[in-house]
């Protein structure tokens, strides 16, 4: 029977058919549907979890993996960067029972902060990576990476990328295999790092890699499709349906496995060929490695070496090789001036009253990953910086340190700090810092559509659980200034705000309000502007709220968009915006 | 490529466009057809502009469409209408709703939506279906059912027979939605 399933949906689907039972993550664009469809379908018999981060996720996997079971940890490209640690020295124990880290590229940057090619990491830890092209390879491979992992002992990485992950395809269904029998078996030779046995590891990876060299020359992962011989291409995951569509008719060697890199199979490729072409996203790998056998072929000198590839992008290859101009066509006029349409703080966000009281003072706003990053596009235009989960704290800490003459702050959500917040917040703490740390509390991973965490209550499993509260953990701290306040109560986070920006001592802003497309409720009754009282000042859209309209001619609150948080009327300073006299219930 | 159907989709994050190409793409899988479909997520419920894509033939390879090849193209609101379409091919069907979605970048002042929105998606489309979908939905009952009223003046321009249309929304939707959705369907590929 054949499903349409996205790249993730088939990525869950084929750890069931594998025999996983044991599998965790951090949630991250495109990636996180892998784990919700565990969760959804699979969690009879697999034990799935959102861990804290993508380290502790990755750490899980290995204990599982060690005791014997099949396992799957998925994150997204830069969660590898908070796992790479215990990566790198796994990489050197080896996998007892199948273990494969999933990891989702974005390239084009559709929703990460940079688009870093994960095949490097397979390069730098010396193991296996898997590269499916569609939704049927994404479940295969799941069940390839791990009879890789246990032939070879050694993690291996799937990588998938967003056109992978978010496209669907049509996937046949198998049945589930057999788990495998579950018990540690005691050898601190081989699980123990200590230099002692690690020199002996390190031996063991060389000798891995020269089995795994061989492996890439006979696998049928690595497949040539013998067509036109006037030009070969050589491609991998994503890009080989590109190729397909645009060359039908080329020769192609289809890199299964993204790393190590065959040598024979491209030299008998490229002798098979009169011309070479080498069609990857990202960084160069097959090509310098085709180079560097001495193999001369086309690449970055003509596909495009930032951002994700389509068609359209390899389509004035084609029309070059035809002594042509690819003439795709371009925007139309039409569209030249039209208003660009930024991803903007839903309706009712409670993120939104923070920024709104934090645009009253003159502070350095150090940002983070999450919803509230959109705090730093105008109107709201209050976020200085973002550079990677939980960053925002140790970046305040040391700006203040630096003499910045301006209060730092730190902005994060509740689920960058139980991420990688605490650690940042503990050394606020010790070190005896000054600056002020937010954390936008919603009480869920809202941005990657709302997902469970240590502070939310409940599990992946959708078990009930202790709650961990973000101001126990600044009292742990040492931050004697923890406080909760409620920012959809502009008064009153505006005080907070003043007094702990004036204080000459470290302070934690708990700014808590659940979610409301989370909790599926309005926050209070949805509101009007009365025409008659409003002077058309514009305070109510510096707030950039989605459901009022504005841009000529006085504001108006769309009805059907409005969740009630009541935030313009607090900002109107002619009391101009009230509740609608209907107002309903549940959005 | 040459029998491959491929429809782009657009509108802004809530507007339902993810399940439009979810029905377009089962009932083409109804149909015996090979199947892709690509969307970008994690900006959907968050008012920036979104784009689906669904392509379906004998085999299909890539799941974008390159530009100027889309067969039809469905916009859920006006101006996203005219972003998007370079991809559509030259004499392709183009739906269009109507309705304005009015982005916070005008509310703030800083940017225009233009005033002749309607005349210049005439202008762009020769073969043009412009829909108020969103009053043709509310008399029915549910503003969000626009994206299916759509969704069934598009119907009429793809080569799907309305047995694949009905067996995709039924799969598509929530039981309690089914009736909803299928008079919205009807509605739209009655205009």
């Amino acid at each position: 029977m054949k499903e349409l399933l996205s790249g993730n949906e088939a990525i869950a689907r084929g750890a069931w058919e594998a025999g996983v039972t044991v599998a965790c993550g951090y949630p991250g664009t495109p990636s996180t549907e892998i784990l919700e469809n565990v969760a959804e379908h699979y969690k009879d018999d697999m034990y799935c979890e959102w861990s804290p981060n993508e380290k502790v996720a990755f750490e899980v996997g290995v204990g599982a993996s060690l005791a014997g079971a099949r396992v799957m940890v998925t994150m997204k490209h830069v969660g590898l960067n908070v796992a790479a640690d215990p990566l790198m020295t796994f990489a050197c124990m080896g996998a007892v029972g199948g273990f494969v880290v999933v990891v989702a590229d974005d390239p084009g940057m559709h929703s990460s902060q940079n688009e870093q090619d994960t095949r490097n990491f397979a390069k730098f830890a010396k193991i296996p990576l898997l590269e499916p092209s569609s939704s049927a390879e994404a479940k295969e491979f799941v069940a390839r990476a791990l009879e890789i992992s246990e032939t070879f002992s050694t993690p291996v990485i799937l990588r998938t990328c967003t056109r992978v992950s978010h496209s669907r395809s049509l996937v046949e269904l198998g049945e589930r295999s057999a788990p495998p029998e579950v018990g540690f078996k005691r050898e601190s030779s081989k699980f123990v790092a200590i230099p002692l046995w690690a020199r002996k590891m390190r031996l063991r990876v060389e000798e891995r890699s020269g089995k795994l060299d061989e492996l890439v020359e006979t696998s049928d992962l690595n497949r040539i499709e013998w067509r036109d011989r006037n030009l070969g291409i050589i491609t991998s995951g994503v890009c080989y349906e590109y190729v397909r569509e645009v060359f039908p008719n080329k020769s192609v060697l289809k890199l299964g496995l993204g790393w190590p890199l065959p040598v024979e199979k491209i030299e008998e490729f490229s002798h098979g060929v009169d011309d070479l072409l080498v069609v990857e996203e990202l960084d160069p790998l097959i090509e310098e490695h085709t180079r560097a056998l001495g193999i001369p072929c086309e690449g970055r000198n003509c596909v495009p070496g930032i951002g994700e590839l389509s068609p359209g992008r390899l389509m004035p290859i084609r029309a070059a090789m035809m002594g042509r101009e690819a003439n795709l066509p371009s925007p139309v006029p039409e569209a030249a001036d039209l208003p660009g349409r930024p991803p903007v703080l839903c309706p009712g966000c409670p993120h939104r009253g923070t920024y709104a009281a934090l645009k009253k003072f003159d502070v350095a706003v150090m940002g983070d990953i999450g919803c509230y990053s959109l705090g730093t596009l105008p109107p709201l235009d209050k976020m200085e910086s973002l550079l990677c989960m939980g960053a925002a704290v140790g970046m305040a800490h040391g700006m203040q340190k630096a003499g910045e003459p301006r209060k730092t702050v730190g902005i994060l959500g509740d689920s960058t700090f139980f991420h990688s917040g605490i650690t940042g917040l503990l050394d606020v703490g010790y070190n005896k810092g000054n600056s002020t740390i937010i954390v936008a509390d919603n009480r869920i991973t809202a941005m990657t559509g709302h997902q469970e965490h240590p502070g939310s209550g409940k599990t992946l499993m959708g078990q009930d659980t202790y709650q961990a509260n973000v101001e126990d953990f600044g009292r742990a701290c040492g931050i004697k200034r923890t406080r909760t306040v409620n920012p959809y109560n502009m008064s009153e986070m505006v005080a907070a705000l003043k007094e702990e920006l004036e204080a000459d001592e470290p302070s934690l802003i708990v700014a808590k309000a659940p979610c409301p497309l989370h909790a599926r409720k309005l926050v209070g009754p949805k509101h009007t502007i009365d025409a008659s009282a409003c002077v058309g000042c514009g305070a109510c859209l510096k707030i950039g709220c989605p459901a009022i309209e504005g841009g000529g001619g006085k504001p108006m609150i769309n009805q059907n968009l409005c969740w009630g948080c009541g935030l313009c009327a607090s900002v109107c300073p002619k009391n101009a915006i009230s509740e609608s006299e209907k107002a309903e219930g549940a959005q | 490529m040459s029998d491959t159907t491929s429809v782009i989709m657009v509108g802004v994050g809530g507007q339902g466009i993810l399940l439009a190409s979810e029905v377009l793409a089962r009932a083409a899988m109804q149909a015996g057809f090979d199947v892709k479909t690509n969307e970008v997520h994690g900006m959907a419920q968050r008012g920036g502009s979104v784009m689906a894509q669904v392509r379906y033939g004998e085999e299909v390879h890539s799941p974008l469409i390159l530009e100027g090849t889309a067969t039809a193209l469905l916009s859920l609101e006006s101006i996203e209408s005219l972003r998007a379409a370079h991809y559509l091919k030259d004499g392709g069907l183009a739906v269009v709703n109507t309705q304005r979605v009015i982005p916070v970048t005008v509310s703030s002042g800083a940017a225009k939506y233009p005033e002749d929105d309607a005349e210049r998606v005439k202008k762009v489309f020769p073969k043009l279906k412009a829909i108020d979908a969103v009053a043709i939905a509310g008399e029915l009952g549910n503003i969000r059912a626009a994206n299916v009223v759509l969704l069934g003046a598009l119907s009429l321009g793809l080569d799907l027979e309305m047995e694949h249309w009905a067996a995709a929304l039924d799969g598509a939707v929530k039981p309690q939605f089914r009736e909803l959705n299928q008079k919205a369907f009807e509605a739209g590929r009655n205009l």
